[in-house]
């Protein structure tokens, strides 16, 4: 099924004028957002497709700005979000491009935030629902709806055994899981979408894994953890 | 969810002796494994945004982004309050409500996408006039939006909800037909009569294509919402005094979904036909054409941004 729930149909809760345009775009911008783990100090953002030809009678850029600055896709502040952005002193800067893209209503959204740096491609795929295909360069498959925890690690046997058995003792389960590395013993990424709620404590178990560079929690329903900067 | 048809909501609801909403929301709870009490307070205060859009919509300035559109709502509802309308008041205000809250989403307002944003007018625009006449309690509309979201899941999984999959017979038509549905059984149609009021109302909106003037969610959509609502309830009318889908709701569905399928790519959101390219939505889409961004270089890829390129893209 394409849509499996009520609220699919009914909702989301959002600042118009489309659902495609305005709420995806915002979930894509806070996606983002959560990945970099703070508000970004720039922001560069291309657009493919139908984002690149009506972005701007949509508030397509408004909404991605507003996601950028971590509102959810109903937030009043979003058809002001450019005023909002330059108060807490975030560049962004638009481009268009006419590259084929996985889908018409796609972005590449890249952040800096001191020597931080990060970047996504996703699609707003209808409705408000998204698809993050790629953080930064690897492949995924993110839809959002779900907690995600996202590890970028080195490319070492016994890494993702670890991983999950540390992730199974605290009683959280995994619902789709992937694996993407740069080259063999290099970086590697692996995004995680979960039934539960990654705990502190899991966390930090985490954390403390060898070969772990990394950790990030993507959840678009509880918002995100205070800045990591 | 136990139903993937509309003569299954029917089947299952007639033999279980439930109402639709009863039913949809049994089937979220066990889907979602979210208590009951929360499924409801989340329905209800998506049903608050909505009362919220009509009144903003009433009372506040609605022009768009674009300045294309906007006050329309309004100007209905002054109408109405002279007496002499030609559709009857019930309708005419139905559709100043619906004018209302799709001008509230041109105009980057907060609404509910019901299924979409592009139709987000539809059931705001019969559910909120309707609780004014017949005194219902929000609880009884907040049912009704669940009766609502069954029909659009059924229609969803079946065929499309989306302009740019469907035409605006997808998007708006769906609306219509939900909202057709929900009408019969918030007035205590039987499950039969809602299955029949979708098939009714599906039928009058087949081949309607989805061409947004600038690609905008504005022209035609803002008045489409009104008069889909009209539609709405008079396909309500239509199967609460008797009348029957000849052809069964489940086949219309998926007729939407053949003749969708058909349509060419420029009546689908493309904004490259329909009224979109009549003479004057091309003047309208050229006015619009404020290029702002940078074209990207091809190699998106370099480390340092685009240089600015002197024929940016609209």
């Amino acid at each position: 099924m394409r849509f499996k729930d009520v609220f699919s149909i009914i909702g989301p809760s959002m600042t118009g004028p489309s659902s495609s345009h305005t709420a995806g775009a915002a979930r894509l911008g806070r996606i983002a957002r959560q990945w970099l783990g703070c508000t970004p100090e720039r922001a560069r953002l291309t657009l493919y497709g139908s984002f690149a030809d009506t972005y701007q009678g949509h508030g397509t850029d408004l909404a991605l700005i507003g996601g950028l600055l971590d509102y959810v896709t109903d937030d009043p502040r979003i058809p002001d979000a450019e005023q909002y952005a330059e108060e807490v002193g975030m560049e962004v800067e638009f481009f268009t491009s006419g590259l084929p893209a996985p889908h018409p209503n796609t972005v590449k959204i890249e952040l800096w935030h001191g020597d931080r740096q990060c970047s996504l491609i996703g699609a707003s795929i209808g409705g408000g629902s998204v698809s993050v295909h790629a953080l930064n360069d690897f492949r995924v498959q993110i839809s959002g709806e779900f907690p995600t925890l996202v590890l970028r690690h080195s490319d070492k046997a016994g890494v993702l055994a670890s991983v999950t058995s540390t992730i199974s003792s605290s009683g959280v389960n995994i619902g789709y899981m992937q694996v993407d590395r740069k080259a063999r013993d290099g970086e590697a990424l692996t995004a995680m979408e979960m039934d539960g709620v990654p705990n502190p404590e899991m966390l930090n178990r985490l954390r403390s894994l060898d070969h772990m560079l990394d950790i990030r929690v993507i959840d678009l329903k509880r918002g995100v953890e205070p800045d990591a900067v | 969810m136990r139903f993937k048809h509309l003569h299954e909501l029917n089947t299952i609801c007639t033999a279980e002796s439930k109402t639709i909403a009863e039913l949809m929301i049994e089937e979220q709870v066990q889907e979602t494994n979210i208590p009951e009490a929360d499924v409801v307070r989340q329905m209800s205060d998506y049903y608050q945004v909505m009362k919220e859009a009509v009144h903003k919509g009433l009372t506040e300035d609605t022009t768009s982004r674009s300045g294309l559109t906007g006050g329309d709502g309004k100007k209905m509802a002054e109408y109405i309050r002279k007496g002499e309308t030609c559709s009857g008041d019930a309708s005419a205000l139905a559709m100043a409500y619906a004018l209302c809250v799709s001008e509230v989403n041109a105009s980057m307002g907060r609404i509910v996408a019901t299924p979409t944003a592009g139709s987000c007018g539809i059931i705001p625009g019969v559910f909120i006039s309707s609780q004014e006449r017949f005194g219902w309690s929000d609880e009884h509309l907040v049912n009704g939006l669940f009766c609502a979201g069954a029909i659009g899941y059924v229609i969803a999984n079946n065929s499309f909800i989306s302009g740019a999959e469907g035409g605006c017979q997808a998007e708006v038509g769906s609306a219509i037909g939900m909202a057709a549905g929900a009408m019969v059984e918030l007035r205590g149609g039987t499950p039969e009569q809602v299955v029949h009021a979708v098939g009714l109302a599906l039928k009058n909106t087949l081949g309607l294509i989805c061409d947004p003037v600038a690609g905008l969610v504005e022209i035609p959509c803002i008045v489409r919402n009104g008069l889909g609502a009209v539609t709405a309830l008079a396909a309500a009318d239509m199967a609460l005094a008797g009348v029957r889908s000849a052809i069964p709701s489940d086949e219309v569905i998926d007729v939407m979904l053949e003749v969708g399928s058909a349509m060419p790519s420029r009546h689908r959101e493309t904004a490259q036909g329909g009224l979109a390219q009549t003479p004057t939505g091309r003047k309208m889409m050229e006015k619009l054409a404020k290029p702002k961004a940078k074209r990207a270089e091809p190699e998106i890829e370099a480390e340092s941004p685009a240089e600015n390129e002197p024929e940016a893209k609209a």
